[in-house]
Parts: C-alpha cells; sequence; structure tokens
C-alpha cells in the first residue's frame, strides 16, 4: 500500500505528519482555527499586551521625532547603540523564514512544510521591526529616502561606496522578496478560506486575496514555477543580507569590526537566532491549538539541530576572533580582545559565552532535543545571547579605540528600552493578528505530504 | 510697602520736573502731564491702583514681563526700559565710512583682568561685535589671547546681564539714581568731607579710573578707597616690600633665559603677562639646538609643571625650607636661619650647578600664590644670579595704587562695623561672594550701612544686599583705558552702543562728581588730552605719550586705532635688595596636625574667581589637568585618597564619573558635601580646592554649579593653609568630563625625544617601558581606491591645506578651544550631555600623564583637530555624501546633506566629530543671533559637524587673492586657533609650497609625523615631536 520509499522513511524517523490525517482533515483542523473556532481567551489577553507595547513603540518614536536622538544613550565615540544592535538581532532572526522556504525547498526536505508559513510571517514581521531602526537612528530620519538612488533636483546620488547604502538594498530587497514568497504561498489557501468562510466580509477579503484561484491544473502548473522561481530568487538572499548588514562592521576600520570574519559568521548567527525564534514561538502555539499532529516532534527535533549547527559556527567564529585578536601582534586588535574579555564589559562577553557557546551544546542529547519546554528554555536563551552578541560587536568595539582619549562608556536609556520593547509589541502584535486571520500551517502543501497525496499520484 | 514707594515716586517725578526746568532750560512742553509723563509718572500712576500694583509685585508675573521685556529690547539692541521705540528699518543714506556689509572690521580695544590689560582686535560684523582676536602691536599680546578674552564675547551677549538700574529690586532710570547720590552727597557727605562715604573696587589701573578716583577724593578728603579681589597679588607686594621696601612690578624676558625655575607659578597660563610670557617660553623651546630648561617646585600639578623638565611636588609647607636651601646654594642673602633639605637634596644640587652655570641667563619665577617670604627669596636668587637686568627687570608697579588689599578690606570692615560708613560704593567686584569668611562681609554687616550702592555687569550676591544696583556695561561697550604688565597703555574702544541701560565705571564715577552726566567718551578722551599734551593732572607717565606733533587729534586716533599709546610702557628701575630683609620675621607655616590637611586654593583655571561663572564657555571647556567640566571638586593624590578610603570610579554614560564626597572643614567652618577629584601629581597629604564656584546668583548657567570655596578661604589663610580637615559622607556624585582615560596604553601618540637624542639623531625616546614600536606607515599605493586625484579639480593655484602642531610648543591653555568655539558657532550642550559624552568642542586638548597615579613623570598635552585625511576614513562610509573630499583636501562636511547615520564618527580613528544628538543650538535668544559668526553656518540637530580648518577663512583669503589676481601668501589664512595661540603651536598653510612655514615644519624629519600612521589615513594636520631637555644630572629621576 505504501510507497517503499517512504517506508523506510517513516522507519528510520518519525512521521512529519500524524498518521491518521485525511485531506479533509487537514483542511478542517487548519481552517477551523481561522473560521470556526472561538477565539481563546489567551489570544485576547496576549494580543492586548502585544499591542499595548507597540503603543509604546508609537509613543517613543514620536518623542524621538520631536526631540531627536539625544534620548538614547548614543553619544561620541559610541555612535552606534542599541538601535543598531535591536535592528542587527531583527534581522538575524528575520533569517529563518526564508532559510526554511527557500533553502529547505530547494533542497526537498519536506519536513519544512508545516513550519514555513509561520517561519516565513515571523520574518517579514522581524525585517518590518528591524527596518524601523536605521530610519529612527537617524540624526534626521525624515531624509532617510536620501539614501534611495531616486533622481532628485540635487542632482546628487548616494554614495555607493558606503555599506549603509548597500544595506538599504539588501534589506529593502529581502523584505520585499519574503512578503512576495509568502503572500504566493498564501494563494492558495486563501482560495480555501474564500470557499468555506460562512460571513460575507469574509468571503469577500479572503476572495480578494485570493486573486481568483480556482485550483485549476493549469494554475497549479503556473504556480508551482513560480513559487520555484521566488524560492531560487531568495535563497542568495539569505546569505546576502545578512553578509551585508555584516558590511557595515567589517567595512569600518575599528578593531573588533575590521574582521574578515564577519560575513559567514554573521550568516551563521542569523540562522541561530531565526531558529531560535522559531522554536521559542511554535512550541506554545503548537501545544495551544493542539497542532503536535501536524508540527511533529521530528520538526522540533531538526529546528534543533540546526540550532546546533549553527551554535558551533558561532561559536567557532568567537573563539576566531580571540585568536586572531591575540596572535595579530596588533596592539589595537588584541587590546580590543582583551578589553571585551576583561573590560568594563566583560559580564556582557562571558554572558554571550555562556548563552551562545555554552547552552548549545545540551542539543547534542536527544533527551534536551525532546523535552520541549527545556527546548524552549534554550531558544530563549539563544536569543538572548544573540542580542548580548551584537551588543559585544557594537558597543565594546565603538567604546574603545584607538585614541585613550577619546574612550568613553555607554549605558542606554529608558527610550532605547521603550523602543525595543515597542518592537517587541509590534513583532508579537503582527504574530498574533496572523494566527488569527491566517493558515498559520500551509493547507494545501501540507495536503501534498500526507500518505493520502502518494496514493492518489501513484494511482494517477 | 505702597506707602513708601509711592512717597519716593513723589519724590523722584519732582525732582524730575524740577531737573527738566533747571537743567537745560530748552525743554518745552505744552502741559505738565506731557513733562511728567516719565516713566516714574507712569509706574507712579499703575501704583495708584492696588490690582495692578499686586500685580507687579507678584514674583512670577514680574519676572515673566522682565523677561520679555528684555529679549525684545535685546532684540533691538538698545537701551531702555519701560517704552519701546518704534523701529523702522531703512537703508542707509550716508552708508557709514569702510563700512561694506558682509565684510568685517576690527576695531583695537583691551581688556582687563586683575587690572592689568591685554590689547585686543575684534571684528566687527554691521556693527556687531563677533570674534575677539589680539593685537598684534600689544606687547602682551603679540596677536594672541587667553581664554578669557576669547570667552568675553559670550559675556556681552549673555542674557543673563542685568539691564537696568534698581533699587530696592525696583526698575528705576539713571537720573533717578543721579537725583539720590547727589542728594545723599550733598546733604550728608559734603559737611563732613565725605567722612562716610566709602569705595571699594577691584585693582584698579586705568589712568582715567584713577585720576577720577583722585578728583572724588579731592572732593571729599576723608572719604577712603578701598580694593578688594580676591586674586589680587598681596604677597607679590609684600615680598617687595620685604625685600627692597618699595613694591615693584617684574617683568621677566623668556627669550633670554635659558635655565628656568619657577617656584609654583603656573607663568604659562595665568599671572599678568602670562601671554607673553608663554610665547618667549616657547620659542625657546622651539629652538632645539638652545633649549631652555624648566624646574619646577609646585603644589597643585599647573599647566606650568606640566612643561617641566624636572617637576617636583612639595606640600606648601615643604617649599620654604626647599627654596631657601636652593637660595643658600646660589649665594643668596638669605640670612642667618640656615636649613637643610635632606630627601631632595641630589635635586637642589643639580639644580643649584644649572642655575650658577647659566648665571645672568635664568630666571627665577615665583607664583603669586606664594607667601612674601618666597617672593623676596626668588628677589635675592634672581640677583645673586645676576639676572637683573638681562632675563629680569624691575619697574614701578603697573597699579596705580598698589597696597594690600587684604589690609584694606579689614580697614573697610572694621569701619562699617564701627558705624563710620554711610555710603558705600561698590564699584565692580561682588565682596559678599568672595571675601574672606572672617570678615563676615555679609547682609548683617551690610546692614549697618545706610546707602549701599553696586555697579556690577549681573545682578548677583552682592547686589541683591545693596540699595542700589547699577548695570556696568561690558568692556566691549564702553570707553576705557587701561595698561599692561610692562605698563604700555590701551584705549578701551566700544565695539557696540551698550545693550542695556548701563554705564562704564567712569560714567558711574562721574556720578560723584560735580559733572554727573558726562559720557564715557568724553571722560577718557579728556583724561588723554591732558596727559598727551602734558596740560592736565600731574602726568603719570615719565615719558611724553605725545610724539613728535602737537595734533592731539592725530595722535588720540591713531592710540584708539592701534590699541596702544606709545612710549607709555613703565621705565626700569633699579632697586637694591635692602640687606637686612632676611632678618625681618616671616610667618613661618606649620605643617598640619596628624589627621588633617594642608589646603591650598586657587583660582579656577576656566572661571576664574567666580566672575566667569555664567559663562558657558568656560563652564564647559575643560580644565586642563582634569578636564572637568562644570563643577569643581577636592582635589588630592591617589594614596591621600586611598588612605582616606575614597573613591573615584569611572561612569556608565560615557563622559561620567562617580566620585565620593566629603564634607571639608577649615577652621571651624565646613562645607558639606563636596566631590574629591584623585589628581595624579599632587602631593599627598594636600588637598586643593579652586574658587569661583558655588554661585547663588550668577545667572541661569551659573547659578549653583560646585561648591564654594570662599566659604572657608579666610584672610590669614588666602592660598594656603593647614588644619583641614575631611570626612567622608558615604555618598557619591557624578561629574562631568570630556576624558576618561588619561593613560597612552604604550601606543604611540605623544611622541616625546630630549633635546640631546634630538641633536645627535638618537632613537625615539621610549618615555614609558613597553612603547610597542610604531609601524611602518603603508605606502601611498597600499589603498583598495585609487588616490584622489587633486588634477583637475578646479585647484589651479594647487593649494593643499595643511596643519602642523608642535607638541613641545603647546601649554594646554585651551585658548585654541574657546577661539574655535567661538569662530565656529559651537554650541554648550550642557552638564547633563557632558554626562553622556556629547561635548561639541571641533578641537579638544588631551592630556595624557606618564608614570603612575603616585609620580607622574612626563604630562603631555596633544590639541587634536580635525586630521583633514588623505584617506579619511569617514568619507566612503557616509551613504549620502554629506562628508566629501574637496580639491583642496580639505574633508569638507556637508551639513545640509547630512542625515546623521553617525557612521563617520564610528569611523574615525581620531573621533573629532562632533554629533547634535539634540538641538543644542540657542535659536531663540536674540543676543545670541547677533553674537553669531555670520560666515559659518548655525547648525541644528541631527547633523554631524567637525573641525574645517576655518574654512571660511580660507574661502575668504582666496577671495581677496583672486581680486588681486595672485595666489594666497603664506600666513595670509590663519585658523582661528592658530591665531589665538600664544606659543605659536599651531602653523597652518599650503603644503604645496615648499616655502611655506607648515612645509618647512613637516619637512623635519626627525620631529614630524603622523598620528596613527599605520592606520594609512595620511592626516594633513601632522605633530611635532615633544621635546624635552632634562639635566643629566638628574638623569632617572622625575
Amino acid at each position: 500500500m505504501e510507497h517503499p520509499h517512504q517506508e523506510e522513511r517513516v522507519h528510520a524517523t518519525e512521521p512529519v505528519v500524524e498518521p491518521g490525517y485525511t485531506f479533509s482533515s487537514v483542511t478542517d483542523k487548519i481552517s477551523s482555527i481561522v473560521l470556526r473556532r472561538r477565539t481563546p481567551l489567551w489570544w485576547f489577553a496576549g494580543f492586548a499586551v502585544a499591542f499595548v507595547l507597540a503603543q509604546v513603540l508609537l509613543l517613543s518614536i514620536t518623542y524621538l521625532v520631536f526631540t531627536g536622538i539625544g534620548i538614547f544613550g548614543t553619544n561620541v565615540p559610541v555612535g552606534w547603540a542599541m538601535p543598531i544592535i535591536n535592528f542587527v538581532w531583527w534581522i538575524g532572526i528575520g533569517h529563518a523564514g526564508t532559510l526554511i522556504s527557500a533553502i529547505l525547498l530547494l533542497l526537498r526536505q519536506e519536513w519544512r512544510t508545516s513550519i514555513n508559513r509561520f517561519a516565513e510571517a515571523m520574518t517579514l514581521f522581524a525585517v518590518a521591526c528591524a527596518g524601523i531602526y536605521p530610519v529612527f537612528h537617524l540624526g534626521r530620519p525624515w531624509l532617510a529616502y536620501w539614501l534611495f538612488p531616486y533622481p532628485n533636483t540635487m542632482n546628487i546620488w548616494p554614495q555607493f561606496r558606503s555599506p549603509l547604502m548597500w544595506d538599504v538594498f539588501a534589506v529593502s530587497t529581502y523584505g520585499t522578496v519574503s512578503a512576495l514568497f509568502w503572500f504566493i504561498g498564501l494563494i492558495p489557501d486563501f482560495a480555501t478560506l474564500r470557499d468555506r468562510a460562512r460571513s460575507r466580509p469574509f468571503q469577500w477579503i479572503y476572495g480578494m486575496l485570493a486573486m481568483g484561484w480556482r485550483g485549476s491544473a493549469r494554475h497549479w502548473a503556473r504556480y508551482e514555477m513560480a513559487y520555484l522561481l521566488l524560492a531560487g530568487l531568495a535563497t542568495p538572499l539569505v546569505l546576502s543580507v545578512h553578509t551585508i548588514v555584516s558590511f557595515d562592521f567589517a567595512i569600518g576600520i575599528i578593531p573588533g569590526w575590521h574582521a574578515t570574519i564577519f560575513p559567514p559568521y554573521f550568516v551563521a548567527g542569523a540562522i541561530y537566532a531565526g531558529f531560535a525564534m522559531v522554536l521559542l514561538l511554535t512550541i506554545p502555539l503548537r501545544k495551544l491549538y493542539g497542532l503536535e499532529g501536524f508540527i511533529t516532534d521530528r520538526h522540533i527535533d531538526n529546528m534543533a539541530k540546526v540550532m546546533l549547527a549553527t551554535g558551533l559556527i558561532v561559536l567557532y567564529g568567537y573563539m576566531m576572533e580571540a585568536f586572531f585578536g591575540y596572535y595579530s601582534a596588533n596592539q589595537y586588535e588584541s587590546y580590543m580582545i582583551h578589553n571585551r574579555q576583561f573590560g568594563p564589559y566583560w559580564y556582557y562577553y562571558w554572558a554571550l559565552i555562556f548563552c551562545n557557546g555554552f547552552t548549545p551544546q545540551l542539543l547534542w542529547f536527544k533527551f534536551f532535543r525532546k523535552n520541549t519546554v527545556i527546548l524552549w528554555f534554550i531558544a530563549v536563551v539563544v536569543s538572548i545571547g544573540m542580542w548580548l552578541e551584537r551588543f559585544v560587536i557594537v558597543i565594546t568595539s565603538l567604546h574603545r579605540d584607538f585614541l585613550p582619549s577619546s574612550w568613553g562608556m555607554y549605558q542606554p536609556t529608558i527610550w532605547d528600552w521603550s523602543m525595543f520593547l515597542g518592537t517587541l509589541g509590534l513583532f508579537f502584535s503582527l504574530l498574533f493578528l496572523f494566527i488569527r486571520f491566517l493558515p498559520m500551517i500551509s493547507i494545501f502543501e501540507m495536503r501534498t505530504i500526507l500518505p493520502q497525496a502518494e496514493i492518489e499520484e501513484e494511482a494517477a | 510697602m505702597p506707602g513708601i514707594d509711592s512717597e519716593k515716586n513723589f519724590r523722584l517725578l519732582r525732582e524730575r520736573v524740577l531737573a527738566a526746568q533747571e537743567g537745560d532750560g530748552k525743554r518745552y512742553w505744552r502741559s505738565l502731564e506731557e513733562l511728567a509723563d516719565t516713566p516714574e509718572f507712569q509706574e507712579f500712576m499703575l501704583r495708584e491702583y492696588p490690582q495692578q500694583a499686586e500685580i507687579w509685585d507678584d514674583a512670577v508675573e514680574r519676572r515673566t514681563f522682565l523677561k520679555l521685556m528684555g529679549a525684545s529690547l535685546a532684540l533691538a539692541g538698545l537701551s531702555g526700559c519701560v517704552v519701546q521705540p518704534p523701529e523702522r528699518i531703512v537703508p542707509y543714506v550716508k552708508q557709514p565710512e569702510e563700512e561694506i556689509p558682509g565684510k568685517a572690521l576690527f576695531f583695537a580695544t583691551a581688556m582687563t583682568m586683575g587690572g592689568v590689560g591685554t590689547g585686543l582686535l575684534v571684528k566687527s560684523n554691521e556693527g556687531r561685535p563677533t570674534k575677539i582676536e589680539g593685537n598684534e602691536l600689544h606687547p602682551d599680546s603679540r596677536g594672541a589671547t587667553d581664554i578669557f578674552s576669547q570667552a568675553s564675547i559670550l559675556t556681552l551677549y549673555d542674557p543673563d546681564r542685568s539691564q537696568t538700574p534698581i533699587f530696592r529690586e525696583e526698575t528705576r532710570p539713571w537720573t533717578a539714581f543721579l537725583g539720590e547720590v547727589r542728594q545723599a552727597l550733598d546733604q550728608e557727605q559734603k559737611p563732613k568731607g565725605g567722612a562716610g562715604l566709602r569705595f571699594l573696587t577691584e585693582t584698579v589701573v586705568s589712568p582715567t579710573l584713577v585720576s577720577q578716583m583722585k578728583a572724588i577724593l579731592g572732593e571729599f578728603p576723608a572719604a577712603k578707597w578701598h580694593q578688594y579681589e580676591p586674586a589680587a597679588r598681596n604677597n607679590v607686594f609684600n615680598g617687595a616690600l620685604m625685600a627692597f621696601g618699595a613694591p615693584v612690578n617684574i617683568l621677566y624676558n623668556f627669550a633670554a633665559a635659558d635655565r628656568v625655575f619657577s617656584i609654583d607659578s603656573d607663568f604659562l597660563a595665568c599671572a599678568p603677562g602670562n601671554i607673553r610670557n608663554a610665547r618667549d617660553f616657547a620659542a625657546r623651546r622651539r629652538d632645539t639646538a638652545n633649549m631652555n630648561r624648566l624646574y619646577v617646585i609646585e603644589t597643585t600639578p599647573t599647566n606650568t609643571g606640566a612643561k617641566a623638565d624636572h617637576r617636583l611636588a612639595l606640600r606648601p609647607s615643604e617649599i620654604e625650607n626647599f627654596v631657601r636651601a636652593v637660595a643658600a646654594g646660589v649665594g643668596a642673602n638669605t640670612g642667618s636661619n640656615q636649613v637643610s633639605v635632606g630627601s631632595h637634596a641630589k635635586w637642589i644640587t643639580a639644580l643649584v650647578n644649572d642655575l650658577k652655570q647659566s648665571a645672568g641667563k635664568s630666571i627665577v619665577i615665583v607664583g603669586d600664590e606664594q607667601p612674601a617670604v618666597i617672593h623676596a627669596l626668588a628677589h635675592a636668587m634672581n640677583a645673586a644670579l645676576g639676572n637683573v637686568g638681562k632675563t629680569i627687570s624691575y619697574t614701578d608697579p603697573v597699579e596705580a595704587n598698589p597696597i594690600d588689599q587684604i589690609q584694606s578690606l579689614r580697614e573697610l570692615v572694621g569701619d562699617i562695623n564701627n558705624g563710620l560708613v554711610d555710603m558705600l560704593v561698590m564699584v565692580g567686584g561682588n565682596p559678599v561672594y568672595n571675601t574672606p569668611a572672617d570678615l563676615n562681609f555679609n547682609k548683617t554687616l551690610l546692614d549697618k550701612v545706610k546707602l549701599r550702592i553696586h555697579l556690577s555687569m549681573y545682578k548677583d550676591e552682592t547686589s541683591e544686599l545693596c540699595h542700589w544696583h547699577i548695570p556696568e556695561s561690558h568692556y566691549l561697550e564702553a570707553w576705557s583705558d587701561t595698561r599692561a604688565f610692562d605698563g604700555t597703555a590701551s584705549i578701551v574702544q566700544p565695539l557696540i552702543a551698550p545693550l542695556y541701560d548701563s554705564r562704564s565705571a567712569h560714567e558711574f564715577l562721574a556720578a560723584f562728581t560735580q559733572s554727573p552726566d558726562q559720557k564715557g567718551y568724553d571722560i577718557v578722551r579728556s583724561y588723554w588730552q591732558g596727559q598727551m599734551s602734558g596740560a592736565g593732572q600731574a602726568s603719570v607717565f615719565t615719558a611724553p605719550v605725545l610724539s613728535t606733533t602737537n595734533d592731539f587729534e592725530q595722535a588720540w586716533r591713531k592710540a584708539v586705532h592701534d590699541g596702544v599709546i606709545p612710549n607709555t610702557a613703565l621705565p626700569q628701575k633699579t632697586f637694591t635688595i635692602k640687606t637686612d630683609w632676611a632678618n625681618q620675621p616671616a610667618p613661618v607655616t606649620q605643617p598640619p596636625a596628624p589627621g588633617t590637611f594642608e589646603i591650598v586654593f586657587r583660582t579656577d583655571p576656566t572661571v576664574h574667581d567666580g566672575r566667569f561663572a555664567n559663562n558657558g564657555w568656560l563652564q564647559e571647556l575643560p580644565k586642563p589637568l582634569t578636564k572637568l567640566t562644570w563643577d569643581n571638586a577636592v582635589m588630592m593624590s591617589r594614596k591621600t585618597a586611598d588612605d582616606l578610603k575614597l573613591t573615584s570610579q569611572t561612569g556608565r554614560w560615557g563622559g561620567d564619573t562617580f566620585v565620593d564626597t566629603v564634607n571639608l572643614s577649615y577652621q571651624g567652618r565646613t562645607i558639606p558635601n563636596v566631590p574629591i577629584w584623585i589628581l595624579p601629581g599632587q602631593p599627598d597629604g594636600v588637598i586643593t580646592v579652586h574658587l569661583g564656584y558655588g554661585r547663588r546668583r550668577a545667572g541661569k548657567v551659573g547659578n549653583n554649579r560646585g561648591f564654594n570655596v570662599y566659604a572657608i578661604r579666610t584672610s590669614d589663610a588666602q592660598w594656603f593653609g593647614a588644619g583641614a580637615q575631611i570626612v567622608a559622607t558615604g555618598d557619591q556624585v557624578q561629574l562631568a568630563t570630556t576624558q576618561l582615560h588619561f593613560n597612552m596604553e604604550n601606543r604611540d601618540i605623544v611622541r616625546t625625544r630630549t633635546a640631546e637624542e634630538l641633536q645627535h639623531g638618537g632613537e625615539h625616546h621610549q618615555a614609558a617601558e613597553g612603547h610597542t614600536h610604531e609601524e611602518e606607515p603603508p605606502t601611498h599605493d597600499e589603498t583598495l581606491y585609487p588616490n584622489y586625484d587633486y588634477q583637475n579639480q578646479g585647484n589651479e593655484l594647487n593649494y593643499a591645506w595643511g596643519m602642523a602642531i608642535d607638541i613641545s610648543s603647546c601649554v594646554g591653555c585651551n585658548a585654541c578651544v574657546v577661539a574655535c568655539q567661538s569662530e565656529n558657532n559651537i554650541p554648550i550642550v550642557g552638564k547633563e550631555q557632558v554626562f553622556r559624552s556629547r561635548e561639541m568642542h571641533w578641537l579638544r586638548v588631551d592630556t595624557y600623564f606618564e608614570g603612575t597615579a603616585e609620580n607622574v613623570e612626563e604630562t603631555h598635552f596633544m590639541p587634536v583637530p580635525c586630521m583633514h585625511c588623505e584617506n579619511a576614513p569617514c568619507e566612503p562610509v557616509c551613504p549620502v555624501h554629506a562628508t566629501v573630499h574637496s580639491a583642496e583636501g580639505l574633508n569638507d562636511m556637508v551639513y545640509n546633506r547630512c542625515v546623521g547615520t553617525r557612521y563617520c564618527s564610528n569611523n574615525c580613528p581620531y573621533k573629532v566629530r562632533r554629533f547634535n544628538f539634540l538641538l543644542y543650538q540657542d535659536w531663540t535668544t536674540p543676543t545670541y543671533q547677533l553674537m553669531r559668526n555670520p560666515e559659518v553656518s548655525v547648525r541644528s540637530r541631527g547633523v554631524m559637524e567637525k573641525c574645517t580648518y576655518c574654512v571660511q577663512r580660507i574661502q575668504w583669503a582666496k577671495i581677496e587673492s583672486e581680486k588681486e589676481g595672485r595666489p594666497i601668501r603664506d600666513g595670509e589664512v590663519v585658523t582661528a586657533c592658530q591665531a589665538v595661540c600664544p606659543t605659536e603651536a599651531i602653523v597652518f598653510g599650503n603644503i604645496n609650497d615648499p616655502n611655506s612655514r607648515v612645509s618647512k615644519l613637516k619637512a623635519d624629519e626627525r620631529r614630524n609625523y603622523s598620528l596613527l600612521a599605520d592606520l594609512n589615513t595620511r592626516p594633513r594636520t601632522t605633530y611635532l615631536t615633544g621635546v624635552r631637555n632634562p639635566n643629566p644630572e638628574l638623569s632617572g629621576e622625575v
């Protein structure tokens, strides 16, 4: 009855979908979260908290624009601080989505199917949060559009040698492609929701979003091709975005920034952070919505393994940074690493090593990968660790550079924190809206990996 | 008290009407109402209605009103207090001579401090003074200035200055004051010859003012004139009396001095003639083949101590013994009491030998604060070394009436206490704030005086206890005269009509004469007319001040134009030391009891004695050796602090330091909760406190900053004392500093060599052990990007601007920092922003110590402006092309293109870029709008800024040279920092011209180096290695 190949895989690992689901039960289960089931109380509570925090963001930005970025703790020599730390952190989190969607799609890792929609949404929201910072950390944010190459009466182009310029392209392209990819992936599901919605407004809205999808063979043929092409387009972006973000630092001549290891180390760190965030969110969600049948222990296990792998790369990066600092015989470099480890911010450095270097080693053991509670805490620790990593890179490099007379210190202000909390609020607000109004797991793709699909394929 | 006031008003009104009738008789009026339609009358009318009177008396209402009024008046730049005349904007019908809109004019004037004047040239843009420069013809300035004169322009435009005469907290017209003074003089003082009349001034040098005082004292023979200022040179006066029996003025010729022994003298940074002395000293410093050598013994580290080849930190109680030993060594008459100084014997021997070898070519100089006996010893040493007449000359004092001012003040206080004083006239000064604590010059004392009058620029602590407060004109608003440290007289010429209803000291004193409404101009001019034509009072000038011509008008115009009056320098005079001087009893300083400390009082390096407390530029100017801003602190050594378990920790915000606070007691008086500061180079067991802080009524900027040291400074311990007690409070406070780290961390930043090494081509002096050898700078081609193409960029004349800064010459006086601030419209940011390390100075002076915290071996000053790198790291990282390379090699900052990413600042290895994190510039205060340099953009928030090499001055020189069809000459472009530098440490010019001064300096391969050269930034600003000239006998010691 079963495909021999499939049988082998089932024996080898746990299934990516619990046995017993059919096409219609999958569709029912996922679409009912949006259309049928009563919105749970915890959703309202969670959304309320997130929404209030999002208003804190609005408030902070308003005050910022009226007062100036002096409300932050940024100073000279620490010209970049919390906003840039948060920017890189959010961008990093935004890496898992595209990686799962595009690269794993191309690699035909079908276990990705049940988590890709969610990861993509998370990516998109994280990029939205990230995008706020580079604009509003500017001295004059209302002139941020000067970074775009647009025809203007001043007859000036942006400076193409500046990594910030590259950043504009990298992040905006990434944001656009992620959004497109996500939306195209949603079209068949919009059609499903349109067909199942009972109230007129929902039928109308989902109908608009479904863009006339009828599920004909021609639709499917075009759709599959478009999706594949977009995946191909998105794949290099996974690597390029964080590479270019790392150039913001690597191009600078400040010890601690000026390092060739930055691009791979940043990309690995981003994937690491992204998977940590996906785990952080899916573990409670699948419990709350009872989706263990779709997001199985196998998914959790795989994601933990990706985290372990990228965590090791990141740890290697830390070790190489220290090694080159001491081995270089360059007094600025060796002072930089010494200052990170034993200077005034030593606790940030060692906390980082604990969070990102030590903690993921637990994932070598199946016990920790299976225990979702511990895994969730590991994901939290890794997320904190990745924030600390950016703090260490940005702050400890800048606060003591070449001339000791200019050395300084940095401490965030209440507005630095309110902006950060605010973006967390925005992120979770969007996420709550997403799980309430859109199918958080791709319905049609789930159907393709059901055993039933294999049978019908064979029958055809 | 409406009753009393309305009574007063009736009297004033009556006076006014009578004065109008009698005074000139030429006024016509249609009705008595019109005549009476004076401000007093209107006020009186208001007063008739109690509701309005209440409003008027309400503090908030009145203040708001006055503030608005003050602001609008300031905008109009008018005098007057109640009625604002309509403004009409009309073009010139006749353009003033030489006035070309947009082109600045310069006028000579002079600023007086501590009685001694410095000649200045002040830039005027359309009638507004905007920038102070030195007057090259003046013997002190020689074109340079110090921080105080640079910053004085901010005081001129200070909106907190008092604006109208005030009687008992009420605004009054000047005429009312004249009436009251006349009445008091005629009715009370005249009959008894002025027996109840006292004048209290600061040190007076102005010949006109002296003649006015003499005229008043002639009219009121029983009146007395007292002088007091907190930083008076009483010890110099007493020392001269001790040695010579007469007061003397000492002139030093540092240009001729091979060896200088400074006894606690900061002659490079303060004391009269410091600008000239620093210039002469530095000239000999640069002459490395024939370099001078400086020995310094001092207590509190000073700029002079930092430049010393050998510095010894001594407690005040140790200094006398040490100096006596040196004096005995050089063969000076020190009397019978011989002393031995065991621990410093080697130092003394080396010093004595060196001084003796350079006999006739050395200088022994003593700080003003040192007790009289040290001054006398120095006189004896200079005489024994044969320096007198060669490196040192004596003249009569510059002050017209040199006295011991403490004694003078004591007499005044005694008279007041004995009820002898009816009328106290204080001309300037702020005695309630700054007189010795034991004299109790306070409300209780002043209440014994029936009529108290105070002339002052601010309504300060003294003004609030006086009946009458008369606003004093700033020196840029009034005619006056002054004399330089060598006696050279200058006319003080106003640059602008008084902004407020203020009077100069001359006009004020005229109120006490028979012609009370004389204008300052007439007073000063008629005095000099008398002097120049020889027809006036007995001349104080020995040589004829009028040259060959007898045309006074011509001589006067020349004197005003040049800023100096020829032949007015005091002639050299021979004074012989009394043979028995050493037998006079001298007070012996006792070492303090165990558990107590010796205390040293000093004027503050930036706010001086407190008179500049409301000057934001000076408040925010980092003090040379601590980099402290906005505060004073109890300075102590690391060991003293450790013994007391007091700590100082770098803060967390970037520019803050957390220090413990203590209760500081001296002679039974206590100042609670004062912060400490650990100062390297301070001897153990000694604390130093700086005057000038703790002002209650300084103004918005200066109120309640720091702590008031005058509260414990007594008349018998003006500068030194023993027995101060310190009790830790357990609290900490945050102080704002611009530099947290004074250690070079073995990096190749400031290079020093000895003159010996330099002469013999020795290796770069590794001052601190373990200096890593600087890496070879990369070659020019080692760059990713092509070298900047200077050809075909519209720079046909091939200019390449560059700067060379001589570390050897820089004395860390900070004048360049304030000059830059003034020239380039740089805002102050306030203490809270300095905490966040956001000060805006384009040019900073870094200070580095070498050695240990206990034993500072060397102190270095390094002025750091923008380096204008050929490979500027800031340029490629700006995403919007806001910082770009110019064809002449400048690293230009385009403010209106800047979006504020701050990447350029991050990537600048020199951290010279400054960012407007908030709106630091004051866009609203109208007076500040008058002050700004119209040639420099005023930056708003959110943009980066930095040193431009004074591009506006370059452009101006270019325009001038192009008009004449020639290239810019060397020395034609002078940056603001260069112009002001007393030691000529900064040289700017075209480095493509091999004959320019800067090119020649940069060509000195032995000394010229680039900061952080191994980064391949290729700076246009380079440094000349610091050179020291240690005594080989003392090698290995400090």
